[in-house]
């Protein structure tokens, strides 16, 4: 039998002006379950988060939240959800202890829930400083604290960390990650940072120009072509030639040539490495570094699409 | 229960909104110190009576000298005799200095230059003085545009002192009875208008600049996806902007009470009447035209389209009876202009609430239209 969803997309399209933003999406999101929406800037990503969280209406297919459209249930919803809105500024004049204060009166919550927000966001050293005056990762880490006043059944962020150093990105994922191990909130975040889908959810959901690509977990969107390894390797730059990649080789070989970088997915090392060997030795083509690693998300967006996902 | 956490969720929007507003530095000075300044630097500009100093060129045909003192040229003998001579060796025209003493109107200081003709043509191109005087067989000659009132008041105020035969007369003897009576000065004139242009301005300002803010950082958008109730929003940046309104209000009447003895003649309840109208009329305008867009340079554009046109033609500095007669019936229903005309009947014409009514009611009824047109249209996301 399968799990009640908590979240439920059905057959979902979106259009604005000149773009057809989402294409018939399908979606059910288990309780507990941390969804991560992965793909590049204008995947659509957004649009699809933000007729979940009521903000935009779809203009074809349905989705429900615990079983309720959101027409006629607008208030109860609210009530249920946690969101972050990508590039929300708050008042800047107000303090980061009044801020959490006001949006708590929204949902009849008093001091003590703010006290322990700013507990779990670590910006109890900035309560009475001015919004205008935090860093980028201080006033993202206000906004999920914002989204977490109501103890959400759902939370919905979009790209959380967008825009943050790598320090700034990681004191989030610390926030969220308590959240996942204390709480049986279901999570949707939306990123286009393959490490932050890998590090925080349980699920990943790949998409692009509108349309689901691969969904599953980390193994099965990576291991369902087991046998194959990665090998990335780099040659003498004066030697590059444009047959490396020629068509008709033996060998899919994708080149960067901002990182003079060659990479090539092989399924038989043994039979296969010596080919390569040759196949470079052939073309005069000096090898200088070469490493297997493992197979990445932004390999599988590769291979589906041609592009990285930061492109 | 219910009840007491909805006054909450409104309680928290008041006094954030509070606090954002006086917060900002700038909200202070322009709505609270800068009407003061304005009152103060045009109430003193057109009150103190001033020196006035004014040039005059003299035409001496007999070029030897004036020194020898023929008594039937009037215009030299009156030089030496009536006047102070100036010796300031920069200047290479010889000045006396003549004053006509005049404790209301303020005195009035001509300086005498004797020059040639052409020498005193320059000048006069040069808008450095503006009258010449000669002399022609022992009468004087006035040379000056005509339609230069400046010249005009130079040739009264001379001719008054030449015209009387035998000694020229320094002192202005007429009697003038300047008008001092509370209510007909120009400061009466001005202060009700700068109230109802700081009503319009600081309603237009504080209410749609703050809503197109709000929209333009998401934060609208943000707000409403919560349980919060969008009329609670709205009546709290309303109320807030009312108390400020009151506030800057009072403080300029304070102010003006103190240093210009302004005070008002009419009833206080229909002058309470009249303002909070007026409040609301703007208040109506600013949420009709903050309405839709989330862009602060169009919100700024759409301010100065509602605010400029009344700055200029609803009278708060000058009457509009001065504009032409047929852009009257244009003027009067713009709602500064019905703003500045009821506060102003009540500061200085002593009206009550049966003169406010009708007007108040225009108000009230523009700033519900508006408003509900503005709801309508309102964009949330």
């Amino acid at each position: 039998m399968q799990e009640t969803a908590v979240i439920e997309v059905k057959g979902v399209h979106k259009s604005f002006k000149t773009v057809h933003a989402v294409k018939g999406i399908s979606l059910r999101i288990p309780k507990g379950q941390f969804v991560a929406l992965l793909g590049p800037n204008g995947a659509g990503k957004t649009t699809l988060v933000e007729m979940i969280e009521g903000i935009q209406k779809p203009d074809e297919g349905e989705i429900l939240i615990l079983g309720k459209h959101w027409k006629s249930n607008e208030e109860e919803l609210h009530r249920i959800l946690g969101i972050s809105l990508q590039e929300t500024r708050y008042i800047d004049k107000l303090t980061v202890a009044e801020t959490l204060q006001l949006f708590a009166s929204f949902f009849n919550l008093y001091r003590d829930r703010v006290d322990s927000i700013i507990d779990l966001i670590g910006l109890e050293e900035k309560r009475k400083s001015y919004v205008v005056n935090l860093s980028g990762g201080q006033r993202q880490r206000l906004a999920i604290g914002i989204a977490l006043l109501n103890n959400p059944k759902i939370l919905l962020l979009d790209e959380p960390t967008t825009g943050l150093d790598p320090n700034a990105r990681r004191e989030i994922w610390v926030i969220l990650m308590k959240l996942k191990e204390q709480s049986e909130t279901t999570m949707i975040l939306t990123t286009h940072y393959m490490e932050e889908a890998e590090q925080l959810c349980d699920y990943i959901i790949i998409i692009d120009q509108g349309e689901i690509l691969k969904e599953g977990n980390m193994e099965q969107l990576l291991n369902s072509d087991q046998e194959k390894k990665i090998v990335e390797f780099t040659i003498e730059s004066n030697s590059f030639s444009r047959e490396i990649t020629e068509t008709g080789s033996p060998f899919q070989i994708q080149w960067d040539p901002a990182r003079k970088k060659g990479i090539v997915e092989i399924h038989h090392i043994d039979k296969e490495l010596p080919a390569l060997f040759e196949y470079l030795g052939q073309r005069n083509l000096q090898l200088k570094n070469l490493e297997f690693r493992k197979r990445t998300l932004d390999d599988l967006f590769t291979s589906l699409t041609g592009r990285h996902l930061h492109e | 229960m219910n009840r007491i956490n909805r006054e909450n969720q409104l309680f928290q929007l008041i006094l954030a909104r509070i606090k954002e507003t006086i917060r900002e530095p700038g909200v202070i000075f322009w709505g609270m110190i800068f009407p003061m300044l304005m009152s103060l630097g045009l109430g003193i500009a057109f009150m103190n009576k001033t020196d006035i100093f004014r040039r005059v060129g003299v035409i001496i045909h007999n070029q030897d000298t004036i020194s020898t003192g023929d008594s039937t040229h009037v215009l030299q003998s009156f030089l030496q005799h009536q006047t102070e001579k100036i010796n300031n060796p920069k200047d290479r025209f010889p000045a006396y200095k003549f004053t006509i003493r005049d404790e209301k109107l303020g005195n009035s200081i001509f300086l005498f230059q004797e020059m040639r003709w052409d020498e005193a043509m320059v000048l006069l191109k040069r808008g450095n003085m503006s009258i010449v005087l000669n002399e022609q067989k022992g009468q004087i000659g006035y040379h000056f545009d005509p339609l230069n009132p400046d010249a005009q008041l130079s040739y009264l105020k001379l001719s008054g002192v030449f015209g009387k035969k035998g000694n020229p007369v320094a002192e202005n003897r007429t009697n003038i009875q300047p008008l001092t009576v509370r209510g007909t000065r120009y400061i009466d004139f001005l202060i009700p208008g700068l109230i109802a242009m700081g009503v319009m301005m600081s309603t237009m300002w504080g209410i749609s600049y703050d809503i197109i803010e709000k929209r333009s950082k998401k934060l609208l958008r943000r707000m409403v996806a919560t349980p919060m109730k969008k009329y609670n929003f709205l009546f709290a940046l309303m109320t807030v902007r009312l108390v400020m309104n009151f506030l800057e209000a009072a403080l300029l009447f304070i102010f003006s009470a103190i240093v210009f003895g302004i005070s008002i003649q009419g009833n206080i309840g229909a002058l309470f009447l009249i303002f909070m109208a007026g409040s609301i009329a703007f208040t109506g305008i600013a949420t009709f035209i903050s309405s839709h867009t989330s862009k602060t340079e169009i919100g700024n554009g759409f301010i100065n389209a509602v605010v400029m046109p009344m700055m200029v033609l609803s009278g708060v500095f000058f009457s509009y009876h001065n504009f032409p007669d047929w852009t009257i019936p244009f003027i009067q229903p713009l709602p500064a202009t019905i703003l500045a005309d009821g506060l102003r009947s009540i500061f200085i014409e002593g009206a009550g609430f049966a003169e406010i009514t009708v007007p108040s009611l225009i108000l009230i009824t523009t700033g519900v239209v508006f408003f509900t047109a503005g709801l309508k249209i309102f964009k949330w996301h």
